[in-house]
């Protein structure tokens, strides 16, 4: 069984122009260790993913129409604020992209890690402020004795990343889900917080869900990717065989796209750009919500939506393309 | 100053801005903040020179020293033979219509009660380049077309388009006034790649088509390694290295440069490569360290780099970094 399974989930945004379909029948499966990177442009619906499996969607107007949310089996979905309050951050926990906007101003950063712990492991104050300073150690924040005493606009960028990593990491949690940890970081502040995280993931052995529009950053950390685009996944497979073998020409479009710099200074080639934008997603119609964009489009991309089917072991896509497996 | 034809169309010299740093009641000066600190570079008709470098190395107020939206303290901007930094308010605006700059954000930088073809008209208007309305509506129309959007949306408001669509706005309204040199200030990176992709193969067209010459900031060095011929990077207000764009990827000298670059993740699982991770953060432009601005973070730093500042220095043909231990 895996840890956390979604399965068919749709959130919907109610919004003046009709119902927004932001996740629309998603399906990811994460098993207890892995590194599973979830990939795709703004308002693919990644980050919408990622908060309703913490239930951190302000409803209304957002919506869960339909799915499961599975941890160890058992549904979210319907769970009441309390309960959910018991998951998060010790069973679950997130980092966002955002650092200074999701610490507190007004709290040292001693006593936001504490809060977690004394709330969730019922420490006392004096031990919650230990653990506070253990865990800045291991977020590798130099005198930490000193520095829980501090407020977040008293650290860098990079610094308050590391805090929110220590946050998360506080309660010892299975799954931790990092939506755009180093997005607002420069590269190699960038390189040591996924240096970091993969150094943490390595002692403790939590699974990570890593929402990220960085090709470079997936290919560095994840083991299994899943490419979203408008609402949906449309492939799913090892990282190894996602950039060595892509089947859908969405990834395709999204590999071939990106500048590299180890060939790209070398062989000067011209990008290959994907046409067009990304479709509107209220209320949208029946068919492959990429078949607008692609180059393969035939009339009977647009007469029905094609379901994400296993088309060699451990890799899915949703494209008439590539027939499921016999 | 001589106007042979190796002039190049733009040199910055010794290019110095100085922010204070007021407090107190009397607002007086208590310190400053070394943005830019002493840059100097050629940049040649047609060609693309990409600055980059990490948040605060003081490559964005370089650009716009360049075009004096920012005043410079100290140094020289030399463009087709005219010193830019010493010239009056009239001069200047006539200087300014042969460069033009696109700016980073495409929600930001366009304004909301202004239709699209007012804004890619404006330039038109205020440097008297149209006869009259017909004509510089015709000539919005063409622009739209240049930049691969409608002529029909020039009577529409920025709200109404996308990101992507909006940086196509923003590059329109550049190319209005038939400028020379365009600074490209963190151009495409608001937008996602496949966005970003479409908008860097149409700066290349553009390039080839209008003979343009871009200066080219950003700090994605995949991107500006893509898109210019020659490199410069930028630490705490000061260039550390200069080279051709394959060269600086493949031999670069500047310790700096090799961390960075090694920092760059790769989109590709099977490449595996030494990574150098730095140490600590960027130090503080208000006061940086003394002699060379790397050093504290160096693990090549000697004694002499804690004092003595390193020039640069040509190490190969058209490659110069500044170093007293590169490799």
């Amino acid at each position: 069984m895996p840890l956390l399974d979604i399965r068919g989930l749709k959130t919907h945004f109610k919004t003046d122009d009709g119902w927004l379909h932001a996740v629309d029948g998603v399906d990811i499966a994460i098993e207890a260790g892995q590194t599973v990177s979830v990939v795709g442009e703004s308002g693919c619906g990644k980050s919408v993913t990622a908060k309703t499996v913490m239930k951190l969607i302000d409803m209304p107007p957002g919506k869960i129409v339909a799915g499961q949310v599975l941890w160890q089996g058992r549904d979210l979905v319907p769970l009441g604020s309390e309960e959910m309050q018991k998951i998060r951050a010790k069973e679950i926990a997130i980092i966002f992209q955002e650092p200074m906007t999701s610490l507190n101003p007004v709290f040292t950063i001693g006593e936001q890690i504490a809060e977690s712990v004394r709330l969730h492991e019922g420490l006392s104050k004096r031990a919650a402020l230990d653990r506070a300073v253990e865990m800045l150690k291991l977020v590798n924040i130099p005198t930490p004795q000193r520095r829980i005493n501090d407020y977040p606009h008293q650290f860098s960028g990079g610094m308050r990343q590391r805090v929110m990593i220590a946050i998360a990491l506080a309660c010892n949690p299975k799954l931790v889900i990092a939506d755009e940890p180093t997005t607002a970081l420069d590269v190699t502040i960038q390189a040591q917080i996924l240096e970091l995280l993969q150094s943490l993931k390595d002692r403790f052995g939590m699974a990570v869900m890593l929402i990220t529009h960085a090709m470079g950053v997936v290919a560095e950390v994840a083991q299994r990717v899943v490419v979203m685009y408008a609402g949906k996944v449309v492939e799913e497979a090892s990282v190894g065989d996602l950039f060595a073998r892509p089947l859908h020409p969405y990834t395709q479009g999204l590999i071939r796209s990106i500048p590299r710099l180890d060939t790209a200074a070398i062989h000067k080639v011209r990008l290959e750009a994907i046409p067009g934008t990304v479709p509107k997603l209220i209320e949208p119609a029946e068919g492959c919500r990429f078949a607008g964009r692609c180059k393969y489009v035939t009339p009977s991309c647009h007469a029905a939506t094609p379901p994400l089917v296993e088309v060699r072991p451990g890799h899915k896509v949703a494209c008439i393309l590539h027939p499921a497996a016999p | 100053m001589s106007t042979t034809a190796a002039t190049p169309l733009l040199q910055v010299k010794n290019l110095v801005k100085h922010f204070p740093i007021r407090s107190g009641l009397l607002q007086r000066v208590r310190d400053h903040v070394q943005a830019v600190d002493g840059v100097s570079f050629d940049l040649e008709a047609g060609e693309t020179l990409g600055v980059v470098g990490e948040s605060g190395c003081g490559k964005s107020t370089t650009g716009r020293c360049i075009l004096r939206l920012i005043e410079p303290s100290s140094g020289e901007v030399w463009f087709e033979g005219r010193n830019v930094t010493t010239l009056d308010k009239d001069s200047l605006r006539a200087v300014a219509r042969e460069m033009q700059i696109i700016f980073q954000d495409p929600y930001a930088s366009l304004n909301p009660r202004m239709t699209v073809g007012a804004i890619i008209g404006e330039g038109l208007v205020i440097h008297q380049m149209a006869a009259n309305a017909k004509e510089v509506e015709d000539r919005v129309a063409k622009l739209l077309q240049t930049v691969g959007l409608s002529p029909d949306y020039m009577r529409r408001y920025p709200h109404e388009f996308s990101g992507g669509q909006r940086q196509r706005i923003g590059i329109a309204r550049a190319l209005a006034v038939n400028p020379k040199l365009v600074i490209c200030d963190e151009a495409v990176s608001a937008l996602d790649v496949s966005i970003q992709a479409q908008v860097i193969n149409l700066l290349e067209d553009l390039q080839q088509e209008f003979n343009l010459t871009y200066l080219f900031i950003a700090h994605d060095l995949s991107v500006v390694e893509h898109i210019s011929r020659r490199v410069a990077v930028m630490y705490l207000g000061r260039i550390v290295e200069i080279a051709p764009s394959r060269e600086l990827y493949t031999t670069p000298k500047h310790p700096y440069t090799e961390a960075l670059l090694s920092a760059v993740p790769i989109p590709d699982p099977t490449v595996k490569r030494k990574r150098i991770v730095l140490q600590g953060d960027v130090p503080s432009p208000i006061h940086p360290p003394s002699g060379c601005h790397f050093h504290p973070r160096c693990a090549r730093a000697q004694a002499q780099c804690k004092t003595e500042a390193p020039a640069l220095r040509e190490l190969a043909p058209g490659h110069t970094a500044a170093c007293h231990f590169p490799n």
